[in-house]
């Protein structure tokens, strides 16, 4: 029988060869280039995000307003991607018959699955973060960059907070893979699962902007998007980082045992 | 039984009232099957009757509502262990469009746990179904015959001892169906069981020493093809200098049945057995009717088929007891 990771090293190899991948993968190095020759083309800034006035000062504040942006729908949608179609195209090609007849076990395909998902949507964000920040810091240098507090951080140590404000973004980006592995193995459609995560994530948005809700806004995803923050104040606070840790867990880990039982008691019965 | 542990001697294949049902459909309906070592197993059945279902079951890739299946004496529903030594697929082989057939066969092998000399066994399975050439090209561009033959490749991989075969040959053109109904024959040689289901009756009539049909989620008949044929009985032809009188004497003998005529006018009956005959042909002599024609008509795979499974009358169990009836 062979191990989970034989398997998920198969289902890394199945997501190198699709085109929708690379299509994910390219807007996540895209979409900051873009951002960044805008900013050198056009001047201006977005002054009503956070570190938004210093675009032109740092390139460190370049990957954390982009951050800013990706939460709403460009980071749900790249994750998406392959997340909601990992079991789906499974349907789609009826290969899961062709799968579960061999010697590797339900639970450990679905593992596998989970494990790809989850690294692809980690290598999006890792892109995301190192073409921003190269890319801004050419093209506005690399500056000590000011935080959320006032205070002056130097450039290294805010390049190290960069890096902690892209991991603990990673939590709430795990969690939207997880319920789009959901949508995926309980709808067994791409299309309907992807739409059906970017809707979610946008309801989530929508709540958080409504008017009475606020005893609701802790305990949103989409406040778990701005968790990171908590690193560029000072000192530190990592009241939003904990909660990160618990909140996405709560949205993810039920999602997780949800699809995977649908997985391993599902009928594969074909068209 | 503790699971994953093969019982020595057990059979290939064993099921026992084995149902599915989803809602007030009932797919399958308590089948009964036992798969024998080394049997070459046709398994037949109009399409709905419940083939594919019972397949999916007997692979695991399907949770029955009822019953049991026995793969070697392991229950595939627990683990996927049970499926040692078991490869095939149920109706078409289905790949990754957008990997080649080696990639292919190279996942299949990983997801089977093998490792070591796995290239030279992709390369000499490669080279049984003649996809050698093809191998580096994606199975996007393959035919619906280099698919099953990418299919079989992939069952040959898991070096079986069962091989499981859903309409290996739909869809082939002559020369593949040939190729494939001589590879099947050659696999059986090996001593590996083959259970194969179709819709082609000559195709199980060539290759198949025992078969099952299945008709509305329910077993018709299981057995051998010669027992099959015996129960239908022996079906003649007659023709004499007095038909009227003939009939009247077919009619009045308890052990001939069936009597009737065919679209020619032609008297036709069935007897169990032979010397039944030959008491006729004196009866009709000492009758004075002249037989000009007494010869015996075979009943085809095709024939007993469609006895057993065309609607109209009698419960699914009732067919095979008027086919075997009308010996009696």
């Amino acid at each position: 029988m062979p191990g989970v990771f034989a398997v998920y090293r198969w289902e890394l190899r199945k997501l190198r060869a699709q085109k929708r991948t690379y299509l994910g993968l390219g807007a996540a190095a895209l979409i900051p280039l873009v951002f960044v020759v805008a900013l050198v083309t056009h001047g201006g800034k977005p002054e009503d995000v956070a570190f938004g006035r210093y675009v032109h000062q740092t390139g460190l504040a370049i990957p954390l307003v982009l951050l800013l942006f990706g939460s709403i729908w460009m980071f749900p949608l790249i994750t998406a991607l392959v997340a909601g179609d990992i079991v789906a195209a499974e349907d789609r090609h009826d290969t899961l018959k062709t799968i579960l007849t061999r010697s590797a076990e339900r639970h450990q395909i679905f593992a596998a699955k989970t494990l790809a998902a989850c690294s692809y949507a980690i290598l999006a964000i890792a892109i995301t973060g190192a073409v921003a920040l190269v890319a801004g810091i050419l093209a506005s240098g690399f500056n000590p960059i000011t935080s959320l507090s006032g205070t002056r951080v130097s450039a290294p140590h805010g390049l190290g907070l960069v890096g902690a404000s892209l991991l603990v973004y990673l939590l709430p980006i795990l969690a939207i893979a997880s319920i789009a592995l959901l949508l995926s193995t309980a709808f067994r459609n791409s299309g309907a699962a992807i739409v059906g995560t970017l809707m979610f994530s946008l309801l989530l948005q929508l709540v958080d902007i409504l008017p009475g809700l606020s005893g609701l806004h802790p305990y949103l995803l989409s406040t778990q998007f701005n968790a990171w923050q908590g690193f560029l104040r000072t000192p530190a606070d990592w009241a939003p980082v904990i909660r990160a840790v618990w909140v996405c867990a709560l949205y993810a880990i039920p999602a997780l045992v949800t699809a995977g039982l649908v997985f391993l008691r599902r009928d594969v019965a074909g068209e | 039984m503790p699971n994953g542990a093969a019982l020595d001697g057990a059979a290939p294949i064993e099921v026992r009232a084995l149902s599915k049902r989803y809602g007030r459909v009932v797919a399958v309906d308590g089948v009964d099957l036992t798969i024998e070592a080394g049997d070459v197993f046709g398994y037949l059945g109009p399409n709905g009757a419940g083939k594919t279902t019972s397949l999916r079951m007997m692979l695991g890739l399907i949770r029955p509502s009822a019953g049991s299946v026995r793969i070697f004496g392991r229950d595939p529903q627990l683990s996927v262990t049970a499926l040692e030594g078991v490869a095939g697929f149920v109706e078409a082989p289905c790949f990754y469009p957008y990997l080649s057939g080696r990639r292919n066969l190279e996942l299949c092998a990983a997801l089977d746990g093998l490792h070591s000399a796995v290239v030279t066994r992709i390369d000499e399975v490669l080279d049984t179904v003649g996809l050698a050439e093809r191998a580096k090209d994606k199975v996007r561009g393959y035919s619906h015959g280099m698919r099953q033959r990418l299919g079989i490749a992939s069952a040959l991989l898991r070096r079986p001892r069962l091989l499981v075969l859903d309409e290996p040959t739909t869809g082939l053109d002559p020369a593949g169906m040939r190729d494939m109904r001589e590879l099947v024959r050659d696999l059986a040689t090996r001593g590996i069981t083959v259970l194969l289901s179709s819709h082609l009756l000559a195709e199980v009539d060539e290759l198949c020493n025992r078969v099952a049909i299945i008709r509305h989620g329910r077993i018709a008949y299981e057995g051998s093809l010669a027992e099959l044929r015996r129960t239908a009985g022996l079906s003649y032809r007659l023709r004499t200098t007095d038909d009227q009188r003939a009939g009247t004497i077919l009619a009045e003998r308890g052990d001939i049945t069936h009597v009737g005529t065919d679209s020619g006018g032609v008297l036709t009956f069935k007897v169990v057995d032979e010397p039944v005959v030959g008491d006729l042909s004196r009866a009709l002599a000492h009758a004075g009717a002249g037989v000009l024609e007494l010869s015996p008509r075979h009943a085809t795979l095709e024939d007993l088929f469609f006895q057993l499974t065309e609607d109209g009358s009698g419960a699914p169990g009732d067919r095979v007891a008027e086919v075997a009836g009308a010996a009696h």
